[in-house]
């Protein structure tokens, strides 16, 4: 059996460093994994996507249509741009926080800010994780990717690894305390 | 064995490095460009450094090979092309040293000019060619590529694709096997390539293609996967092999075989038509050119492949289920609300953004050919930053040939060109020269921003700092440029966030007619000295003094949005205070504030 989680946002917000965490706790749940990054133009600010599956045996690195188990968005309306890719029963795990593209800034393109309450009306499981919020109150906004990393861990209940020490290995030195703290509050969001 | 989780790059360079190899080179390039960045980390070990180019990286290799250490040169796709003169000859040459020659394609253009199928170069120069599917195969054909490349006498290609190189999967480390150094030879008959010399080598090469076929038929890397006697074929490479196992494997369990090809130049003639003998039904699925297909097709064996799957993008396991069983995805969710589109941006503080908003005002004057960067991204509304595209160094030298058919056409506006100071050390320099010498009416512009930015900030010769971390001399652009002989009162060095220096620069390159060099000189926001420097600087709106006439969303900052009629810096942590909304800023409502 294998599992495909989306985690989308916005370059700059942390979702590569989130599902490298992410992969190396599943190696050590002793998952078969593979993780799909594009990264390159979409650094300036554009959609990211990063891809990880999970099970027994992984062949294909990506996610197609309708074949993801867990969409995680670091921002609202990446998760609805991505929805043609959560399977049915899938959950999203949604912060929501608002980063407006240059569309909508300068171009005048309306950006939907119900597009969580959307989702749900349209059946879907959204779990709403306020996670900059969080991270905000915590002392910086950045360990929003964190708290996220905590609310996925929960959801795909996948306790039994020392995720608190893994995020240490990761997270700069001096910002390891705050992290800790971020995954901890996620965990406990769900 | 120690058991790591690395991308496809990470594991070329822990392959390279447990093989013995000792110099790289490479021009960064999405997605090769962590290569070498990872094969720096092994500095004790392994001589790095980014060469001006992918020609020179792939000589700075060739040279090694004859100096008689294993060395490894990285690129993306279209790097290939600028480094195919060395490679056709280094193939009759061969090598002392082993060489791997790894080119990066890029189906679907995530982040390249085109989406070339380089396959077809290993074709065309003889070169054996190896395609790992996945990070594991990355480090064991990397090194097994160095046997080859020894014991066949030639370099190997080791072909990439975007999603190889990114992707993440699990890999057991080994050690490094120290190889020493063959000591230098003079041998004019191998490394001299007079024709005299070349007709002999050629004769050569073209014998080793007949063992290394041989050794195609045999080798691990091409192996038949499940019960031989299937009827159901399915011949792949590279990661469409993953997606042909997810998709065949779920249709057919275990009535269908795989023919996993890992050497695919010379491809295993004997192992396809023993492979194929029994099916009834022989797939092929690839990305890109119907490369195998063709290949296949060749030894009279009837396939399907291209006539169902597409030859553009990059596939996934759901395309491959769509074009060969017309299966449509399972059915997710709906809704009615769109989101809004995200293409990448100039950041906030970007220096391109002040030299495209210069160039706007002075539109109906001249006419902009662009290049590769990030700069690239100032050709969409509403900076509309210039007209063409084409490969590194384009943009002044095609700048060039338009400017000639404009003067026949009677057409009188200026041309212009532009690159930034990692594409100039690239490939524009030798365009600049021709723009100089032959007194074309072209404004080069070189956007100099101290660093590669695009592919993450690597250092180039400008920088004072190499891929090793060795202090080294910048390179001065200015001296380069004045040493062309060009008139040093046609010479501009500007700030690009200075509107007003940018605007007398651009008057004054329009009103020459002959060469004009502008160099829009500021460091790019992200780095890291940059970002230090600029801690707590950021620029707010006073709402008193704004009228909300949105001059300052002409720029498209992405710090900056409208809210409730007036204009507001939304995010103070990217905005870097450049002043340049503040300059557009009619009511002077906009000041730069913090220490």
């Amino acid at each position: 059996m294998v599992k495909s989680i989306l985690l989308v946002g916005v370059g700059g917000q942390g979702t590569i460093l989130t599902s490298k965490i992410l992969a190396a706790g599943l190696v050590e749940l002793g998952h078969d994994v593979k993780m799909s990054e594009i990264h390159g133009m979409s650094q300036r600010g554009g959609s990211v996507v990063t891809q990880v599956r999970y099970g027994d045996k992984v062949y294909a690195p990506g996610i197609g249509d309708a074949e993801a188990d867990v969409i995680v968005a670091f921002e609202k309306v990446e998760a609805l741009r991505m929805l043609p890719s959560l399977k049915k029963e899938g959950v999203v795990v949604a912060d929501e926080r608002e980063i407006y593209p240059v569309s909508v800034l300068a171009g005048g393109a309306h950006y939907p800010s119900d597009a969580l309450e959307k989702m749900k009306e349209a059946g879907v499981d959204v779990r709403v994780i306020p996670a900059s919020k969080k991270a905000e109150e915590l002392g910086n906004m950045r360990a929003q990717n964190i708290c996220l990393l905590g609310a996925l861990v929960k959801v795909l209940g996948l306790e039994g690894v020392d995720w608190r020490s893994l995020v240490a290995q990761y997270v700069p030195a001096k910002a390891k305390e705050l992290n800790l703290k971020a995954f901890d509050a996620g965990f406990e969001m769900v | 064995m120690k058991k790591m989780i690395l991308t496809g790059d990470e594991a070329v360079a822990r392959g390279a490095w447990e093989a013995g190899c000792k110099v790289a080179a490479a021009y960064p390039g999405t997605p090769s460009t962590e290569i070498l960045e990872n094969i720096a980390l092994y500095k004790d070990d392994i001589y790095s450094q980014w060469a001006c180019n992918e020609k020179v990286a792939v000589e700075i290799v060739c040279g090694a090979s004859i100096g008689g250490a294993r060395a490894l040169a990285a690129m993306k796709h279209v790097g290939l092309n600028v480094a195919a003169d060395p490679l056709f000859t280094e193939s009759y040459v061969g090598v002392t040293g082993g060489v791997v020659i790894v080119t990066s394609d890029d189906p679907g253009c995530h982040s390249s000019q085109n989406e070339q199928d380089n396959r077809h170069y290993a074709v065309a120069a003889k070169l054996p060619m190896l395609e790992p599917s996945d990070s594991a195969e990355c480090k064991d054909f990397t090194k097994i590529a160095y046997e080859i490349s020894e014991e066949f006498d030639t370099p190997v290609l080791l072909r990439m694709t975007t999603r190889i190189c990114h992707s993440k999967g699990i890999v057991e480390l080994g050690e490094r096997e120290e190889i020493p150094i063959v000591p230098y030879k003079r041998r004019a008959d191998k490394y001299v390539m007079l024709p005299a010399y070349a007709r002999v080598r050629h004769a050569n090469k073209e014998r080793r293609l007949a063992e290394m076929e041989d050794y195609s038929n045999k080798c691990h890397m091409n192996r038949i996967i499940g019960d031989e006697g299937a009827k159901i074929g399915v011949i792949s490479s590279g990661i469409s092999y993953q997606y042909a196992r997810e998709v065949f494997d779920e249709k057919f369990g275990d009535k269908v075989k795989y023919l996993k090809l890992g050497f695919t130049n010379p491809m295993p003639r004997d192992m396809i038509k023993y492979f194929a003998a029994d099916c009834d039904e022989v797939y092929i699925v690839e990305e890109g050119d119907g490369f195998i297909q063709a290949a296949v097709e060749r030894l009279g064996i009837k396939c399907i492949g291209k006539q169902k799957i597409t030859p553009l993008g990059e596939l996934n396991s759901e395309i491959v289920r769509r074009s060969f069983f017309g299966k449509g995805p399972a059915e997710g969710y709906k809704t009615d609300v769109q989101a809004p589109p995200r293409p990448p941006v100039l950041c906030a503080g970007c220096p391109h953004r002040g030299f495209f908003h210069a160039l706007k005002k002075h539109k109906k004057d001249i006419v902009v050919f662009g290049d590769i960067g990030c700069y690239t991204l100032g050709c969409n509304s509403p900076l509309d930053g210039f007209d063409t595209t084409i490969c590194m160094g384009a943009g002044f030298s095609a700048a060039l040939g338009a400017s000639r058919a404009f003067e026949m056409a009677g057409d009188g506006r200026k041309l212009f060109g532009l690159m930034g100071d990692s594409t100039f050390f690239h490939s524009g320099i030798t365009g600049l020269i021709d723009i100089i010498h032959s007194k074309a009416n072209v404004c080069a512009c070189i956007l100099d921003n101290s660093i590669t930015a695009m592919t993450g900030h690597q250092e180039n010769p400008g920088t004072e700092r190499d891929l090793m971390g060795n202090e080294v001399p910048a390179m001065s652009i200015d001296k380069i440029v004045l040493a062309t002989g060009l008139d040093p009162e046609h010479f501009v060095v500007v700030d690009p966030v200075d509107q007003k220096g940018m605007d007398a620069a651009v008057k004054a390159a329009v009103a020459v007619k002959g060469p004009f060099v502008i160099i829009a000189r500021r460091p790019c926001a992200l780095l890291k000295e940059f970002i230090a420097a600029n801690k707590g600087i950021h620029c707010e709106v006073n709402k008193e003094k704004c009228v909300g006439c949105t001059a300052c969303m002409s720029i498209a900052c992405p710090a900056m949005a409208m809210k409730d009629g007036k204009a507001e810096i939304v995010d103070t942590d990217s905005c870097t205070g450049c002043t340049l909304c503040a300059q557009l800023c009619p009511k002077g409502a906009i000041e730069r504030v913090g220490v």
